[in-house]
């Protein structure tokens, strides 16, 4: 099983290797041979066996035949999607095996002693992992795939390819890891991926300071994240997980506190939260099926993942959960804000992504962790889609403005359908995943802001863990109909008691403020999923030319993934608490439709124009988003210039003159010293007399 | 056993002015010179027994000189080997690597000769156990670099290089003072024996002393912020292969000397003196950081980036602590692959290209020369401190030690120096970021010089090794950690 769990990450970061190295040799190897002949295809299978693994043959069995003989002949294309393939498969079979018998694997493949607390470099698999798992398997394949036609005349591919690759290779690493330090090695691997494929058109210099910033800002936030790891590790004498777990209740509470913030700080830069939200927007500039593969599966996920692995520790301090939750509320609601003035389609979708990664993270501030993971999952399979249906309008419209859209709804039915569940999933309108998932993590705010600001700590009673038992199923949707009732409480998971405090609550007025700004994030996302979704499809044609389907590689694979995000949904039926609740979804339906009322309204006196105009002037505000990188790049980015400016040549004219100035003392000091040796023997001996009559007059005053 | 290294490049360096005609024929000469040197240095870590990685292995001890008690004691363990092997390396690559690429100047047989000179200095440095024997080789690795830097440097090169000898005069002055009170006041001058004693026999002042006048000796050679200023000097004047040896081992002396003698023959002073060395230290970090950031040139923000890294070395070191120390150790042999590395590409770039200001540069270079700015942007990425990648585990040790440091030493002030570096370590991928943006990014430039796509042969062999190796050392740190601990434990007078 752990051997399995290990390959799952290995395939894909051998892929990676392999691609750089040999992609492009592949493909000119098999570029020469006729692209029609079906048996050439077969053996060169075989041959790509040999350079990528023994499974290619997987990949060929899903995308659609006419793409097939393209596909077979592009190496980078052969190795990376052949791999991902590989993983998914392996991630289904652990998934399977993790939902037949719950419960923790581990396995440890080495310790590393460095003379303090040593690092065991292992893999841990458990329900959310295995869930985990299957969901960045599965985007990740789509996304593979997708890009092969996406990015068919782009000369980098190969790169790409691979750059992919590795970045599974680290968020699957993330997931899997048994060990803090090795958990942050695929952090900071997934930073610096997103840096390559961010920048990936570097030509625009636009787009290499966007990844830049990108890197940079994920990287603030991981200063903060390592010192969080070294802190909890040296308190609890191990960076293993679940030791750091098991001891968290024993460590003083101001090491968990700063701990948890710091974790915290490095969540925020991963997971695009105010205020290092910043980078996201701007990595709009990579290529589309990277924006997908990083808000839907990746990264971004990654520092949600985080919190709730490591959800125990945060319980310990309910203080870093209160910080998150308002984190969260400023989060959620300034994007849905800014995501309403978008011009930019791809911005819509990013600046949801920070509004709905808010969302769970306020899940989890309010204790309700199966919740906030059914909304990652949930929010993985509808954003994977968004964001890969974006990349298809945007590929056939030529432009990502939202002007340059309009009445695509007849040319391109195929993404009209996936993209208008993957609307509805962000609306949360009923019965797609979202609504379930939204729903969940409103009734934990309910229950909290109701009963002053009481955890739903649901996350160590036993029903919690069958619930991530049986979420295990979500990311397979061949077999939803496996999930029964019979599971719950199948899985009684050892538990300490001591997890949890008895005072573990966060302040009523916290709760309050998630509570009410979920609220108001629900009318928000409403209402600019429903601008986004109408000035896309609806109305008039806007652009120039003959907009047609995506090429079947894309729009098929957009179509696949519309399948669980709109019936992943119903696995949350099996478990009590991810029921829709009957307060709270009325409430959010009706909340739900009153902004996609009023976008509609608004849109409909006039298809032609934004129905954003009617910010008024609030317009310019928002959809600069507050002007918060102006404001940043006023506090941070230009003082730090300005000392680096200072510290050179502080470095030239203070230290280094300071020491040429010794140099040119000593020579003046020598040159003064010179003097009385000038050669002339009478001065010599004139001193060497009045030598004399000193010492002499010396010895007799004194003696 | 060490010495066959030693004797083979002494001996043949004499006949290289009489025979071997023609330029080609003495370069070949220094690569099998190298080569072989190398090879011993490799059959020395298979002789190398590793389950005992504490005790000094491969051993020769002979009287040199009784009249004094002065002996020619030298060994390997687990500290010395790394370096040792990286040394050989490096020289060797950098022979590699002049076969193709000659520096400017001409007069090869000269070169080959200082080269090798400088790799008998270094290895002696690196394996000598009598501290009157360690100073002699500190100082003959002095002469060629000076030499190097003299006559193939650039424009500059005589300020350079007549401010790198005076520097590290002053400071060897300092350091044979320190050793040699350190020497006369325990009546012996045998490191291992110092070591054992664990400052026994020397008074707290004299220990003071001794590690203020040895460490101020180190320091300029590793280089400690303030006194780093020849660095960037003589880094941007000194040729390729000058620099990547400079950056590559020299400055690993200093640090060397400080964990080989400083810290195990003067405890006490070592513990008074932490404080200020992890105040520079750290000091070096943002320093050098900033300094980068603000920098045109090339090869002087790689300089100023060593000044940088160096900076978390000696932090691990002030940390008294053996996962510091274990930092120290694997960040210097990790900073010598790196920098070794980026300053091959450098030397590359300049030759291309013909300067190494980035602005002349322009951009694009992704684009005009695909595979270097592809192998220069892999080393940025591990000079930054990429986990998986060998820059990382120092840095990260670094903070870890300074976490929890020495039981004598005041921890708050340690927790401000760790927040510090790891502030540090986020400029360090600021200026990387900006150089890679400046010259791999962004449009190509109008004019490209011919031929600035192609890599040769030479080229791949002399880089590729490192990047194999920052890539093994990152990926798997058991094979240096492993190595380092026992020895580093023994250090501390603990199991």
């Amino acid at each position: 099983m752990i051997v399995l769990t290990s390959l799952i990450v290995l395939v894909p970061f051998v892929a990676a290797f392999v691609g750089f190295l040999f992609g492009p040799r592949l493909t000119r190897l098999l570029g020469g041979r006729p692209p029609a002949a079906a048996p050439v295809g077969a053996t060169v299978v075989t041959e790509a066996e040999a350079d990528a693994d023994p499974d290619s043959a997987a990949a060929g069995a899903t995308p659609p035949e006419a793409a097939r003989a393209a596909a077979f002949r592009n190496g980078p294309a052969l190795i990376a999607c052949g791999a991902s393939a590989v993983s998914l498969v392996l991630a289904v079979i652990v998934g399977f095996v993790a939902w037949r018998s719950p419960g923790v694997r581990t396995g440890v493949l080495t310790t590393i002693d460095a003379g303090s607390v040593p690092i065991r470099v292992g893999l841990h698999v458990d329900g959310l992992a295995a869930l985990m798992v299957v969901m960045v398997c599965t985007v990740a394949f789509a996304v593979q795939l997708y890009s092969v036609a996406y990015m068919a005349k782009d000369a980098r591919y190969s790169s790409y390819a691979a750059f992919i690759s590795l970045f599974t290779a680290a968020m699957l690493l993330v997931v899997l890891s048994g060990d803090l330090l090795v958990l942050y090695a695929g952090w900071e691997v997934m930073g610096v991926c997103s840096y390559f494929l961010i920048g990936h058109h570097w030509e625009d210099r636009a787009n290499s300071r966007a990844a830049v910033k990108a890197f940079l800002v994920t990287r603030l936030g991981d200063v903060g994240f390592l010192l969080g790891i070294i802190i909890l590790g040296v308190g609890a004498g191990t960076f293993s997980i679940d030791g750091i777990i098991q001891r968290a209740p024993m460590l003083p509470d101001g090491t968990v506190l700063a701990a948890a913030l710091l974790l915290l700080a490095g969540v925020a830069g991963k997971s695009a939260q105010f205020p290092l939200h910043t980078w996201l927007p701007d990595a709009m500039a990579g290529p589309t099926p990277i924006s997908a593969l990083i808000h839907a599966a990746t990264m971004v996920a990654a520092g949600i993942y985080v919190v709730a692995r490591l959800f125990d520790v945060f319980v310990q301090a309910p203080t870093a959960l209160a910080v998150l939750g308002v984190l969260a509320v400023v989060s959620m609601v300034g994007a849905a804000l800014a995501a309403l003035a978008q011009d930019d389609l791809k911005r819509v979708l990013a600046y949801s992504t920070i509004s709905q990664l808010a969302v769970m993270a306020a899940g989890l501030a309010v204790g309700a962790k199966p919740a906030a993971v059914f909304h990652l999952v949930a929010h993985g399979a509808f954003k994977a889609l968004l964001f890969l249906a974006a990349g298809s309008v945007i590929f056939v419209a030529g432009t990502n403005l939202l002007a340059g859209y309009g009445g695509l709804r007849g040319r391109m039915p195929l993404t009209f359908g996936a993209m208008t569940i993957g609307f509805a999933a962000l609306a949360g309108v009923p019965p797609v995943s979202g609504f379930f998932s939204k729903d969940a993590v409103l009734e934990g705010a309910q229950h909290a802001a109701l009963h002053g600001g009481e955890l739903v700590h649901s996350a160590s009673t036993p029903g919690g863990r069958a619930v991530e038992g049986g979420l295990t199923l979500v990311g397979v949707p061949e077999g939803p109909g496996a999930v029964s009732g019979s599971y719950t409480g199948a899985a009684p998971a050892p538990l300490s008691p001591t997890n949890l405090p008895a005072d573990a609550a966060l302040p009523p007025a916290v709760a309050w403020l998630i509570y009410l700004g979920l609220l108001l994030t629900i009318v928000l996302t409403a209402a600019y999923a429903a601008r986004a979704w109408l000035m896309t499809f609806f109305g008039e044609y806007r652009g120039t030319g003959e907009p047609r389907e995506a090429p079947r590689l894309m729009s098929w694979t957009v179509a696949a993934l519309a399948v669980p995000a709109a019936f992943l949904g119903f696995t949350g039926l099996a478990s009590g608490e991810l029921r829709p609740h009957l307060g709270s979804a009325l409430l959010g339906l009706l909340l739900t439709a009153a902004g996609i009322g009023a976008a509609f309204l608004l849109w409909n006196r006039d298809p032609a124009l934004d129905p954003a105009r009617s910010l008024g002037p609030a317009r310019p505000a928002l959809a600069r988003a507050f002007y918060l990188d102006e404001v940043y790049a006023l506090l941070f980015v230009r003082p730090v210039r300005w000392l680096a400016g200072r510290v050179a040549v502080a470095d030239d004219r203070g230290i280094d003159a300071a020491v040429n100035g010794i140099a040119t003392g000593t020579r003046r000091l020598a040159g003064t010293l010179r003097l009385p040796r000038d050669g002339d023997a009478q001065s010599y001996l004139t001193g060497l007399l009045a030598g004399f009559v000193v010492i002499a007059a010396v010895v007799v005053v004194f003696l | 056993m060490m010495a066959i290294p030693l004797l083979g490049a002494l001996a043949l360096l004499l006949p290289a002015g009489r025979f071997l005609p023609g330029e080609t024929a003495v370069r070949r000469f220094g690569l099998g010179v190298s080569g072989a040197t190398l090879l011993v240095a490799v059959s020395a870590v298979t002789a190398f027994d590793f389950g005992d990685p504490a005790r000094m292995q491969l051993e020769i001890d002979r009287s040199w000189s009784p009249a004094i008690g002065l002996r020619f004691h030298l060994g390997m363990d687990g500290i010395s080997l790394p370096l040792v092997l990286l040394t050989a390396l490096l020289t060797f690559l950098c022979f590699v690597h002049t076969i193709k690429h000659p520096p400017a100047g001409g007069r090869t047989r000269l070169l080959t000769a200082l080269l090798l000179v400088l790799e008998v200095g270094l290895l002696g440095t690196f394996t000598a156990l009598d501290l009157v024997l360690f100073f002699v080789f500190f100082e003959v690795v002095l002469i060629p670099m000076y030499a190097i830097i003299a006559i193939w440097g650039g424009a500059n090169r005589r300020p350079a290089a007549t401010k790198f000898i005076l520097y590290t005069l002053l400071g060897s002055g300092l350091l044979l003072v320190g050793m040699l009170l350190v020497g006369v006041q325990a009546g012996t001058l045998d490191m291992t024996v110092l070591a054992d004693r664990h400052g026994e026999g020397l008074t707290r002042g004299v220990q003071i002393t001794a590690f203020l006048l040895m460490g101020l000796g180190f320091a300029i050679k590793a280089p400690m912020w303030p006194l780093h200023t020849w660095l960037p000097a003589a880094h941007t004047e000194a040729p390729t292969v000058g620099s990547v040896l400079l950056a590559g081992t020299l400055l690993k002396m200093g640090t060397y000397g400080i964990i080989r003698i400083a810290l195990p023959a003067t405890p006490e002073g070592a513990v008074f003196w932490a404080p200020w060395l992890g105040l520079f230290a750290v000091v070096g970090i943002v320093y050098g950081a900033l300094a980068c950031l603000a920098q045109t040139d090339l090869k002087r923000m790689i300089a100023y980036s060593s000044v940088g890294h160096m900076g978390f070395v000696l932090l691990g070191i002030a940390t008294l602590t053996p996962v510091g120390v274990n930092a120290a150790l694997f960040g210097n042999v990790a900073h010598g692959l790196i920098t070794g590395l980026l300053f091959f590409l450098a030397g590359s770039v300049k030759d291309r290209y013909g300067t190494g200001d980035l602005r002349e540069l322009g951009g694009g270079m992704l684009t005009t020369a695909p595979r270097l700015a592809g192998v220069l942007t892999f080393a940025s990425v591990a000079s930054l401190g990429l986990p998986g990648l060998a820059g990382f585990w120092g840095e990260m040790l670094a903070l870890l030690g300074a976490y929890r440091p020495n039981g004598d030493l005041p921890r708050g002030v340690f927790l401000a120096f760790m927040v510090a570096g790891a502030l540090g370590a986020l400029l360090t991928a600021a200026y990387f970021l900006r150089m890679l943006a400046k010259i791999t990014h962004g449009p190509p430039p109008a004019s490209v010089p011919d031929g600035a796509g192609r890599v040769s042969a030479y080229e791949y062999a002399a880089w590729t090794p490192l990047i194999a190796l920052t890539l093994l050392v990152g990926l798997w740190p058991k094979t240096l950690l492993d190595v380092t601990t026992g020895p580093v434990r023994a250090l501390f007078g603990g199991g």
